[in-house]
């Protein structure tokens, strides 16, 4: 009973339970608002939010609902700020220039009510690094609140340059936590340009090489267009020589979202084009024993000698599949297309398996 | 106007600054530039000009290149000077553990007489064999390098005609290791004539490696290792398959050596090992020690003729992959290491400072402790300049700080020998005084004479430029750079 106190009851069409602090009543269900009428607090739910379900986290504002975390889902992604010191031609989740520190607020009492039996969480941004003390902090309730949680950061790695930021991360020794950094070429003029911001590659570099002096686990993430791929094995050779020592490698395809679209004659390159270099990549790195994933691509698009390393990334909600794909035989072995961004094109190329 | 800057907006233009690096012709106008972490870049000469004299546009193709391997650098960026110490730092790594390979050369009897090894003795007696006193001193001596993983190498002779000996040393050493607890590993040199199931039990028991000899195919094995009953090739092949049977496929490894019989069956010799089930080959020239030069044995071929032989063994190898088998020619994967990682495979002919002493060290059948195992052959000549001390009398201290050792490796150190210094192949080459001093009588020798620094050039630049004229050689070396 003392528990109700501290929460919402999702109404069913079963009995009311009494004592919560708060009801959900789906829309279908609007009858039933003359129970609660006067007695209890409570909030109509619109048909679109009838995906929720038990432990699930959402704020209520005024009439607006907005959820923070699903239980049910595996893939849970706080946006810690929409700020960025990038701003690259590619990015899915175009940056703002505002004050959105309300978000951190809102972040801190979440981490408090995220079940503690959940397998991962990611942080993204934005650079969630740029919330400075505020995300050490936050990384530090991760550990507090939910130690057994793995915790996954988008980063572009650049406040890492910071020793003593970089330290005051690996101070926290959070049991199990990846920083995913972004490095798009060895070529630092290139990298800086794709990330429209000079001097990135020196700081990104020098970021992951402190996190790993520090011990700290480290992925670098390579999204695949017409300009990393233009020296994507020299990128290779060079983590290979240089930053042997990183966790994961992963090679990404590019989601046809956010910038992407403005900048479509400078990154798209059809996979089917690459698919060559792909392989020549994930050669040299599996070579010299590196932990490399591939992620966004479609099975028909990439060599037989990728397939060890192909995961199939798109997760169950997110993806989708196109017309070519009708009556292929390894579709369920195949990650699709994201949903948010197929629309917006997608390969000539994609042929299905046959039998 | 588009939000989003071009290419050019981002390419520097102030002018760069050259970071440390050497060259040297590759062939034609092509020079190859390296560094001292061992990166390198094939550059045509008419580039290399305007690289040296700061006039290389950022547009140039082999511009990035050269920022990414480190050869030039903005002098306001940092990364590129801690990647350096970092990959330098990597490579020196292995001197800080100092002595790993120990060498216990049990016995010098041997049922074998080949005519260019350097040591053995067809004697029976003990007159030849290391007694346990040796053996415990030599055994403090193991424990006191500070090495986490150290290598115990029985070698003879034979040294299966003691092995009571190795049976004494393996479980000494694995008692005092419960509380020294280093990664310790053994292996016996072993022809595999006389190959026991007791033999076998207890290296099975011990988790023992076998390194065994296979000059070819049986005819030239025979020629080259004579032993009553003519018999050599049989009993080897018979062996092999005993011990893998027991030890793991894995656990037996072979060494060959090259002598003029072998010189026109290269083929024949690389097909013996694939016919065998071996992984790779150790193409290996004779080394001019022992009686290898008494008997003339080394007089008998040239350099020359040798790099014509590995260049035809190399150029097989690599068909044979190509057609689906994969094969490694391990000479070539040490070096490849040294150009194509951070890492230094830790072979002792290719190492600087030498290896001799600091990462290897002999412990002799009558006390004397040897800097390598060429010094102990060269002591077998009458040569004593590389013996650092008994075994009996002398202390640890002694040994590892006596002149012998430390003004051999100072004087041999390759980044200040006289043209080791200033040569571009400096970062994949060796110091290697016990060879000079053999040769030359003295631990640098003339390198412009010295076939130590013939044969390793040869093969360096043969290497880059298979590397440079095929994709898929340059991919299978990186394969092969990795698996050492």
């Amino acid at each position: 009973m003392v528990l109700r106190t501290t929460r919402a009851f999702l109404v069913s069409s079963q009995e009311l339970p009494e004592g919560y602090q708060h009801y959900l009543i789906p829309e279908p269900l609007e009858w039933r608002v003359r129970e609660l009428e006067g007695k209890s607090s409570f909030t109509l739910l619109p048909n679109d939010y009838n995906y929720l379900g038990h432990n699930d986290i959402i704020r209520l504002d005024g009439q607006a609902i907005r959820v923070l975390f699903r239980a049910n889902s595996g893939h849970n992604s706080l946006l810690v700020t929409e700020q960025c010191n990038h701003y690259c031609l590619m990015c899915s989740q175009p940056p703002k220039n505002i004050d959105d520190s309300w978000i951190l607020d809102e972040l801190e009492a979440l981490i408090p009510l995220i079940p503690r039996e959940t397998p991962e969480v990611g942080f993204s941004g934005g650079e969630p690094t740029l919330a400075g003390r505020r995300f050490i902090n936050l990384i530090r309730m991760m550990k507090s609140y939910l130690p057994r949680t793995v915790v996954h950061v988008l980063s572009n790695g650049r406040t890492f340059a910071d020793e003593h930021f970089a330290r005051q991360y690996a101070e926290i020794a959070h049991p199990d936590i990846m920083i995913g950094i972004p490095l798009y070429s060895d070529d630092p003029d290139l990298h800086d340009y794709i990330v429209q911001a000079p001097g990135a590659f020196q700081e990104t570099v020098q970021g992951i090489l402190n996190l790993k002096r520090l011990g700290q686990k480290v992925e670098i993430r390579i999204v695949l267009h017409k300009q990393s791929i233009s020296r994507l094995p020299q990128l290779c050779e060079y983590i290979a020589r240089n930053l042997l020592f990183v966790d994961h490698v992963t090679l990404m395809g590019l989601e046809m979202i956010g910038f992407t679209r403005a900048n479509l004659d400078a990154l798209w390159v059809d996979p089917a084009d690459y698919r060559d270099v792909l392989s020549e990549a994930v050669g040299i790195l599996a070579a010299y024993r590196m932990n490399v994933s591939v992620y966004n691509h479609q099975l028909c698009l990439v060599n037989d000698d990728v397939l060890p390393y192909y995961r199939k990334s798109i997760s169950d909600w997110k993806n989708e599949y196109v017309p070519e794909c009708d009556g292929c035989a390894r579709k369920s072995q195949c990650g699709g297309f994201f949903s948010s961004g197929v629309r917006n094109g997608y390969s000539r190329a994609i042929t299905p398996f046959l039998v | 106007m588009s939000k989003f800057q071009g290419l050019d907006a981002y390419i520097r233009r102030d002018g760069y600054e050259l970071l440390p690096f050497k060259f040297d012709r590759l062939e034609g106008d092509d020079y190859v530039i390296t560094n001292m972490t061992g990166e390198h870049l094939v550059v045509p000469m008419e580039e290399l000009r305007a690289l040296l004299s700061k006039d290389l546009a950022a547009e140039h193709p082999l511009y990035a290149s050269l920022r990414a391997k480190h050869f030039i650098r903005y002098a306001d960026e940092q990364a590129p000077l801690d990647l350096l110490a970092l990959k330098l730092r990597t490579r020196l790594s292995r001197l800080a553990g100092l002595t790993s390979l120990h060498i216990f050369v049990v016995t010098l009897r041997c049922d074998h007489s080949c005519p260019y090894c350097q040591v053995s003795r067809q004697m029976d007696g003990e007159a030849f064999d290391m007694t346990p006193e040796m053996a415990d001193k030599a055994l403090d001596f193991v424990f006191r390098s500070p090495n986490p993983a150290i290598k115990i190498e029985f070698q003879g002779g034979e040294p299966l005609l003691n092995f009571e000996m190795v049976r004494y040393v393996v479980e000494a050493a694995k008692r005092r290791n419960l509380v020294e607890k280093r990664d310790l590993e053994f292996v016996i040199a072993t022809t595999l004539s006389l190959l026991t199931d007791e033999v076998l039990t207890f290296c099975h028991e011990h988790d023992i490696i076998l390194s065994t000899s296979l000059d070819g195919p049986a005819d030239l094995h025979n020629a080259n290792r004579p032993r009553v009953g003519r018999d050599s090739f049989e009993r080897f092949e018979d062996g092999l398959a005993k011990a893998r049977n027991v030890l793991g496929v894995d656990r037996v490894s072979a060494l060959m050596t090259t002598t003029d019989k072998s010189l026109p069956r290269v083929r024949e010799i690389i097909d013996e090992y694939v016919r065998l089930g071996f992984n790779g080959i150790f193409l290996r020239a004779l080394s001019p020690y022992g009686f290898a030069i008494k008997t003339r044995k080394f007089m008998t071929y040239n350099t020359e003729r040798w790099l014509e032989f590995y260049k035809e063994g190399l150029a097989y190898i690599l068909e044979l992959n190509k057609a689906g088998i994969p094969f490694v020619e391990h000479y070539a994967s040490l070096i490849l290491k040294k150009m194509l990682t951070s890492n230094d495979p830790g072979y002792v002919d290719l190492m600087n400072p030498a290896g001799a002493g600091i990462a290897a060290i002999v412990f002799n059948y009558d006390g004397s402790v040897y800097a390598s195992d060429e010094s102990r052959m060269l002591a077998e000549m009458g040569d004593q300049s590389f013996r650092l001390g008994n075994i009996l009398t002398d202390s640890y201290e002694d040994i590892i700080l006596s002149d012998v050792l430390l003004d051999a490796l100072e004087q041999s150190f390759t980044l200040s020998a006289p043209m080791c210094s200033d040569c571009a192949f400096e970062p994949y080459c060796g110091a290697e005084p016990v060879f000079h001093h053999a040769i030359f009588k003295d631990v640098l020798g003339r390198k412009s004479e010295s076939s130590f620094c013939k044969r390793n050039m040869t093969i360096f630049k043969h290497l880059i430029r298979l590397m440079q004229s095929d994709a898929s050689t340059r991919r299978l070396f990186m394969q092969w750079a990795n698996a050492c």
